[in-house]
Order: C-alpha cells, then structure tokens, then sequence
C-alpha cells in the first residue's frame, strides 16, 4: 500500500464512523457535506470527521480508494457506506439508524426506543 | 408524447443505455440542469444534472451503494463528458 492509503485506512479504521467532508462539521464548505453532518447529528452519532480541503493528497486518495467519484464519503466500522444521496436515503428510510444498532453503534435514537 | 419530443441527446443516451442494461420496469429521467446554472460543472447547453428513477430486477438484494455503482459505471462516459452529477433513486421490483 501506498502512503497515502495506508493513512486513509487508518483513518477510516479510527473510529465506528467516519466522514471524509468538505470543511468541518462547525464550519462545513459545501452544501452535501452539510447534510451529512446534519443527519448523524440529528441520529445523535458521533463521528470522526476529516477536512479534505486540508490535504490534497486524502482528497484525491479518497477517491480512488472507495472508487467513488465525489465527496462527501461516509464510512461505518470500515465500510465504505455512500455520499449524501445514499446517507440520505437511507436515513429516510430507517436504514441508517437499522445499521448502526446492527454494528452496535450507539446514537440518540436508539437510546429513546 | 410531446416531453419525448423535448428531450436532448444527452438525456435520450441515458435513457437507451439504461434501459438496455437493467431492463427496468419503470425509468425516469429527469434533467435538472436548470437548477445548477451558476453552480460549478453546469453546461451552458444544459443537460449537466440529472436525476435518475429506476425500478429494476437488477437492484435486488444490492446495497444502495452497488445499485449507485452499477448505474455510474453504465454512465461513465457521460459522466467523464458533460454530465457533471447524477441524482440516482434506485430501487428492485418488490421495494
């Protein structure tokens, strides 16, 4: 592996979830990175967050490593989930919230049912 | 249909080339491109955002992800060319 993905893997493997965004969740820099902070926000997940903007070199190696064209990326317990569409739909539907009790992952939600 | 009549290259490539590879039981698609004028990657000539709704066999069992993969993957070329994004609600028959 190259440096750069090992450290994106590690990233990914630090944390139950984590979101490669534009921008900060305090400060985001693009709409659809927005949302996404504002749904796990809403599911009441806490997430590691990591600012492409910051480093060249993550946000093209971001890319390439979940082969997936844009930004931004979210991943559970190391598994590459989808972009804003996708967490969207899935949050709709009850699918997200489905996933992390399955992966054991506490949130908001879980703990008022 | 007259919308048929309307309906730009782009969007009509999208179409055949969708319909040939997931066989599906219903497809819209819609062009957004008005919706981005201004917006990074929009076209002048439009058709440069669209939002596609398939209902396909092809989805079942797949994760959103994969059902969003495989209807990039049918599109690359537009993608590498004008179409700048895609709104994708993917869904099997029995969904």
């Amino acid at each position: 592996m190259s440096d750069i993905t090992t450290a994106i893997k590690s990233e990914i493997d630090s944390a139950d979830v984590v979101l490669f965004m534009k921008g900060t969740p305090a400060a985001p820099q693009c709409g659809f990175s927005m949302q996404v902070c504002q749904i796990l926000g809403h599911v009441g997940v806490p997430f590691k967050s990591v600012n492409v903007l910051a480093d060249a070199a993550i946000r093209d190696g971001i890319k390439a490593y979940s082969q997936w064209p844009t930004i931004p990326q979210l991943y559970v317990k190391g598994e590459f989930i989808g972009g804003c569409d996708i967490t969207r739909e899935m949050f709709q539907s009850g699918e997200l919230t489905a996933l992390f009790d399955k992966e054991g992952i506490p949130h908001k939600a879980a703990a008022k049912a | 249909m007259a919308e048929q009549g309307n309906i730009g290259a782009v969007q009509a490539r999208i179409r055949s080339k969708l319909t040939d590879a997931l066989a599906p039981l219903s497809l819209k698609v819609i062009d957004e491109s008005h919706q981005h004028a201004g917006h990074g990657g929009h076209h002048q000539d439009g058709e440069s955002h669209f939002r596609i709704e398939v209902v396909s066999e092809a989805f079942a069992g797949k994760r959103l992800v994969e059902r969003h993969r495989i209807v990039n993957s049918l599109l690359a070329e537009e993608l590498a060319g004008r179409v700048h994004a895609l709104a994708i609600t993917a869904r099997a028959p029995q969904e």
